[in-house]
């Protein structure tokens, strides 16, 4: 870096000025390692994704070393004893071989397996995070859509993923893809044969499986990693409302030294916690499930979790099916396997759009929304969380019913119940939350913080002396804005909305906009009177009229 | 004597006859049957008195349940006549009868105070003598270390792990209804569950797997029960829906915990 170079030893100016000269490398770091990174915990959270797949990358090269991707019959005659003589395939005897004859086998297989588990796990927080701060807010609804197809492409590596050792578990995924498949009106018989090259279970899936697991996904998956962390890049990642933070700056630590020490710091816990996992936990103990038959099943046969709520939502399922001239709608087996995964990856993709079709908000956002603030976002992402959370526990329903020893059929009659209610109940309680905490809120900036020392007043009155919230905490919370709305929402009755709110469509839109929008809880409202120009920040603690504003 | 063969062309005078016959043939079945069965079963399950210590047993810790003598009582237990003394050997050995509460099935617990090799041998010759049935099994037809694993494994797999799991874990089946993990069955017992078919399980006879197949799967499942777990925890063994939480619990908190760590120093703007 040619403005600092006075004190840089020859050694080191020589062969950096003469990449410089060559790559014009200089002006690129210069302008980037200063890049500001805002500082937040959950910040992270994505980039446990990002250093999962980069262990993934790692252990699966090693696992392509020696895995045989064939369904060639074979005898086994490796040393596990009780599998000696049985029939399997050769990629079954191959992952075995890998677990018990391979040094180093079995842990990359199971450092590959965690770090799968913690690489989707680490997208669905940072999802999270990312749904809950409104961090998907333009300008950043396509790395959102990025996002959003990345997880769904993680799940079909995952599933792809799994069904490779041709274990009997996985045996069982594959046959419920299979059934999946078919169960399509008018072209699922010709695609299960084209996928499994003939009558399942065939000789080619799990070829197919690994050119798909091992390249084609992993493959686009990077170029959409990469495509995700430049749009994060250029458009600077979001930060908390705190002082002096505004859409027009960003407030942290510069990406040299201080973040990347960080993320450094951070990708080492994370290869920490894979290689702790996978080394004192053991992960899809294929030996013990045996080789794939058709004919076998075995009790207690789930996907990994991130599958579980397909799984769930098949088991939640009654069994209805149509017969139309012959040909047979098994909507047992299509409504459980697209409905819920149309319902939650459908809503996340449109859910940048939905809103700000409804806000009317063009506005760009670079400050995040703390979750209380938003309480509809909130109270339908836990909605959200709460039906594909259900979902996914019903996927265990024969496991719950076993530890807990509740009757299996129940589970299943109150989960076809709670499915439809569960979310409601979490949409009026996350709701009530918000708005709770958010008078919390008001009431900090309103009347100070307790500070627990109580003083009697020459005539006998006890109060409780209050003080101004930290000078941090309450940027924090007077970070917080009005949900916008459409403008032209709050018509008088009869009076002629705008253009566009005309219609049952137009009122539709109003309506929500209206109930979406707008400040619930304003931070001022009601307490009239800030700790600043309070005598002394004090307040009556009890029977004083003034406080029963809090509780409005 | 006119009077009876007056009415012998009446119409229910055929059913009347083919009813004195089958009388007859019941009545004298049961004077010469039962005293050599007795005898039988008396030296198939041990010694003669066996039979009668073993009613007394029974009179006062099955009775109650299964009938002075083991008729059965509706909806309280079913009758013991023809189970065998495999069947009396499994259910009390394990703990199963007598029975503390009635459910949907009976758990296994640790038997009774009263409960010890001679008594459940007692007890099994009496009811073995009440009709027969299928006998415990001899310790070399259960003796895992003659069994094939690899043979037995196929044959669990194809027979077992539809209700008990993979590595024997155990499932839920319907309304309450559970096949037990397989982690503390003995040799003896798993093979007297096959030829008896307790609670909701089937029975596996001699004509379907044979008395060697069912050596082998002993093998299987006692090795299943001595099989360290190579990976680490072995979590239970139930796969997906374990390491599931594991990751959640474990790995995303820990994770968690790292990154409110790292970010713990905030910058301020100046």
């Amino acid at each position: 870096m040619s403005h600092s170079t006075a004190g840089v030893p020859k050694p080191i100016a020589g062969p950096s000025a003469y990449l410089d000269d060559r790559l014009g490398a200089g002006n690129f770091l210069r302008r980037n390692l200063r890049k500001v990174f805002p500082d937040h915990w959950s910040f992270l959270l994505g980039e446990i994704a990002l250093y999962s797949f980069i262990v993934l990358l790692l252990t699966g090269t090693f696992l392509t070393f020696f895995f045989k991707p064939s369904m060639e019959h074979v005898i086994y005659d490796g040393s596990y004893e009780a599998l000696k003589g049985v029939g399997m395939s050769a990629a079954y005897a191959s992952a075995l071989e890998i677990s018990f004859d391979i040094r180093g086998g079995l842990l990359m297989r199971q450092m590959h397996h965690w770090a799968a588990l913690l690489f989707i796990a680490g997208m669905m927080v940072h999802m999270l995070r990312v749904f809950f701060t409104g961090a998907y807010r333009k300008p950043r609804e396509l790395n959102w859509i990025i996002g959003v197809i990345m997880l769904s492409l993680a799940l079909f590596e995952g599933l792809t993923g799994y069904s490779l050792p041709d274990d009997l578990l996985s045996g069982a995924g594959l046959r419920i893809t299979e059934g999946v498949a078919i169960s399509l009106p008018l072209v699922g018989t010709w695609i299960t044969f084209f996928l499994f090259g003939g009558e399942y279970p065939g000789e080619d899936i799990i070829a197919r499986f690994y050119s798909l697991h091992i390249l084609l996904i992993p493959g686009v998956l990077l170029a959409l990693i990469s495509a995700h962390m430049i749009l994060m890049w250029v458009q600077k990642h979001t930060q908390m409302p705190g002082k002096g933070r505004t859409n027009n700056n960003v407030v942290g630590a510069p990406f040299y030294p201080a973040f990347m020490a960080k993320a450094g710091a951070y990708f080492m816990f994370t290869f920490g916690v894979i290689a702790l996992l996978g080394t004192f936990a053991q992960i899809n103990p294929i030996w013990l499930f045996g080789p794939y038959t058709p004919a076998d099943i075995s009790a207690g046969s789930q996907p990994d979790y991130y599958m579980g709520f397909l799984e769930g939502s098949l088991r939640l399922m009654p069994s209805w099916e149509i017969n139309i001239f012959g040909y047979t709608l098994a909507l047992s087996v299509i409504i459980p396997a697209l409905v819920p995964l149309g319902i939650v990856m459908t809503g996340l993709a449109l859910y940048p759009f939905i809103e700000q079709w409804i806000t009317g908000d063009r506005r760009e956002h670079h400050v995040a929304d703390r979750p209380r603030n938003n309480p509809h976002r909130t109270a339908i992402g836990m909605a959200g969380i709460t039906f594909y959370g259900l979902l996914w526990l019903l996927g265990a329903n024969d496991e719950i019913s076993w530890t807990f020893h509740v009757s299996l059929n129940w589970t299943t009659y109150v989960g076809r119940v709670l499915i439809f209610v569960g979310p409601v109940i979490a949409y009026i309680i996350t709701y009530r939350i918000c708005l709770g905490l958010q008078r919390s809120d008001a009431a900090i900036i309103g009347h100070g913080v307790e500070s627990g020392v109580i003083k009697r007043l020459p005539h006998g009155e006890y109060i409780e002396v209050h003080v101004p919230p930290a000078e941090d905490i309450e940027a924090h919370m007077r970070g917080k804005e009005p949900i916008p709305m459409i403008s032209g929402v709050d018509t008088e009755p009869g009076g002629i909305p705008p253009k566009g709110l005309r219609g049952p469509i137009g009122k539709l839109k109003a309506k929500m906009s209206k109930a979406y929008g707008g400040e619930k809880i304003p931070l001022d409202d009601g307490h009239g009177h800030g700790p600043a120009h309070d005598d002394a920040g004090e307040h009556a603690a009890v029977g004083a009229t003034e406080d029963k504003s809090i509780t409005h | 004597m006119n009077r009876i063969t007056a009415r012998r062309r009446h119409p229910l005078a055929r059913y009347a006859v083919l009813l004195l016959a089958l009388g007859l043939l019941g009545f004298s079945y049961t004077l010469v049957a039962p005293t050599s069965e007795r005898a039988d079963a008396a030296i198939a399950s041990g010694r003669a008195d066996d039979v009668a210590e073993g009613k007394k047993l029974f009179q006062q810790s099955c009775a109650s349940c299964h009938g002075l003598n083991a008729e059965g009582i509706q909806g309280r237990g079913p009758t013991l006549v023809g189970v065998g003394a495999a069947s009396v050997d499994f259910q009390v050995g394990s703990g199963r009868m007598p029975l503390a509460t009635l459910g949907a099935q009976a758990p296994r617990k640790k038997p009774a105070p009263w409960v010890n090799e001679d008594t459940i041998r007692q007890l099994s010759a009496y009811v073995q003598s009440l009709g027969g049935g299928p006998t415990v099994p001899t310790a070399e037809q259960v003796d895992p270390a003659k069994g094939n694993r690899a043979k037995g494994g196929e044959l669990f797999r194809a027979n077992c792990i539809q209700c008990h799991n993979f590595v024997g874990a155990g499932g839920a089946l319907t309304q309450g209804k559970y096949a037990p993990e397989l982690t503390e069955a003995t040799p003896t017992q798993i093979y007297e569950a096959m030829i008896t078919g307790p609670q909701a399980m089937p029975v596996f006879n001699d004509s379907i797997i044979t008395p060697e197949q069912k050596r082998d799967m002993i093998a299987y499942i006692i090795g299943l029960q001595h099989e360290p777990n190579p990976g680490g925890a072995g979590l239970g063994r139930i796969g997906p829906v374990t390491e599931g939480l594991v990751l959640w619990v474990v790995g995303i908190s820990l994770l968690v915990l790292a990154a409110i760590w790292i970010t713990a120093k905030k910058r301020q703007a100046q």
